[in-house]
């Protein structure tokens, strides 16, 4: 099977968030997540510029340029919803009541340790948003990120080698090759792509992967890739 | 005498703002920028300014015409990339030393200009720790886990966007549009706000969202 695409990573990262969650998506391809989350399961999809209870994108008629998410995307509210203060909606971040964020980043490393806000572009300005504080008070931090870089090189280190967003905080990376989980000793894979062998995987890291023992197939049904 | 805070333009409510103010300025996402005062500022051409704002660069703010004014001497934000592979105005000048960078998470942020609008010096926070965002910041561990010591921002004026008022300079906001106006609005000595509307009757107890206490001077959008 080919590498998922982003869309079929976010749509793999979906089927995990469960019934009752509050949710943070983050800005990018994180957001569609909230596209394909199971039929018979209810969020509560936080968005850190105040919008609490985030329904989808808002179609051309509906659109408001009032009604916006941190991404700047026009959306709607969904059924419960409200909107709130940036001061109020990061001491919501802050005060541990977001169950689950999930992220893009550049990489993970085998401690939790996340970079994904400085790609050490020449010059360019540093824009940190709200990922630090999601980061550091989420109760569980989700990633989901292509396995490698364009130039191949591995994203799951032993080290990160960019700026840190923040340390040990990563509990799962979702890539286009494998869902892992972060533990105590590090990388642990749950699930890999159909026809890539462990070894194949391994050799696309850039640390030591365990594999666990029910460790299962990867599959995502044929999307088109939205970015 | 009745309180009434309306000012007949956006030009006459910053006619007063003086070289190297601090300055905070609301919006987020595309919502909730004040951009009648941004604009009024500008043409003010009070120089030196420290200008406080979510993102130096959004494309639907015109905080970056403060910039590129040449009026700014300070950008406290939490973002201040400039779209596209070439550099910003802001991006220029920062390569070339010409003006003044302090990046905090947004959250933090946000809790700075909270913090100094409610008598709160500085407080920890568990945003930012181990990164190179907070080097040189004090920190300490409670309960086992570390934090970073962030110290409180105030400010000489806040321009806050605002759906409704009333004469009381009590405000009401649409949506997303709230984002950092509220927190400015109780962190500046001075908080202009502009609104869709004022209304003549006051505005229900009950759907006030900003109390007029924090306001001081009301500008209509779109007027002269």
């Amino acid at each position: 099977m080919q590498p998922l695409n982003r869309t079929q990573i976010a749509w793999r990262a979906a089927q995990d968030l469960q019934d009752g969650m509050v949710v943070n998506l983050g800005i990018g391809m994180p957001v569609h997540c909230s596209d394909y989350i199971p039929a018979g399961r209810e969020l509560v999809i936080q968005s850190e510029n105040g919008v609490i209870g985030a329904g989808p994108e808002a179609t051309a008629e509906a659109a408001d340029a009032d009604l916006v998410d941190a991404g700047s995307r026009r959306i709607t509210i969904a059924p419960g919803g409200t909107v709130i203060d940036s001061a109020w909606s990061f001491a919501m971040i802050r005060g541990g009541h977001i169950d689950v964020t999930v992220l893009g980043a550049f990489e993970v490393a085998a401690n939790g340790d996340l970079a994904n806000w400085d790609s050490r572009i020449p010059d360019k300005g540093p824009l940190v948003g709200g990922a630090m504080d999601l980061a550091a008070s989420a109760k569980s931090v989700w990633v989901m990120m292509e396995h490698n870089t364009r130039s191949g090189g591995p994203r799951l280190l032993d080290a990160c080698t960019l700026p840190l967003t923040a340390p040990g905080c990563v509990k799962r990376v979702y890539t286009d090759l494998a869902v892992i989980e972060v533990t105590p000793e590090g990388f642990l894979v749950h699930e890999v792509l159909e026809g890539l062998s462990h070894a194949a995987l391994q050799a696309r890291s850039g640390a030591t992967l365990r594999f666990a023992p029910d460790c299962g197939v990867l599959r995502a049904p044929d999307l088109t890739d939205e970015d | 005498m009745a309180i009434d805070k309306r000012v007949a333009s956006a030009a006459a409510a910053v006619a007063d703002v003086a070289d190297g103010a601090r300055v905070m300025i609301s919006g987020f996402g595309g919502a909730g920028f004040a951009n009648d005062l941004v604009l009024a500022l500008r043409d003010r051409g009070a120089r030196g300014l420290t200008i406080i704002v979510n993102s130096a660069t959004h494309p639907l703010s015109f905080t970056h015409t403060l910039i590129e004014a040449g009026l700014v001497a300070h950008v406290i934000c939490s973002a201040a990339r400039g779209r596209g592979k070439g550099l910003s105005v802001f991006e220029q000048l920062y390569k070339d030393g010409k003006i003044g960078l302090e990046v905090l998470p947004q959250g933090t942020f946000a809790e700075c200009i909270r913090a100094g609008g409610a008598g709160i010096p500085a407080f920890y926070t568990p945003s930012g720790y181990g990164t190179d965002l907070t080097r040189g910041k004090e920190t300490r561990r409670f309960g086992g886990r570390d934090y970073v010591l962030e110290e409180a921002i105030q400010a000489d004026v806040a321009l806050v966007r605002a759906d409704m008022a009333d004469r009381f300079g009590n405000l009401t906001f649409r949506h997303a549009q709230k984002n950092f106006g509220p927190a400015m609005a109780t962190a500046a000595r001075l908080t202009i706000a502009e609104v869709r509307v004022v209304q003549e009757t006051p505005i229900a107890p009950e759907r006030v969202e900003l109390p007029g206490v924090y306001v001081q001077r009301l500008v209509v959008a779109g007027g002269a």
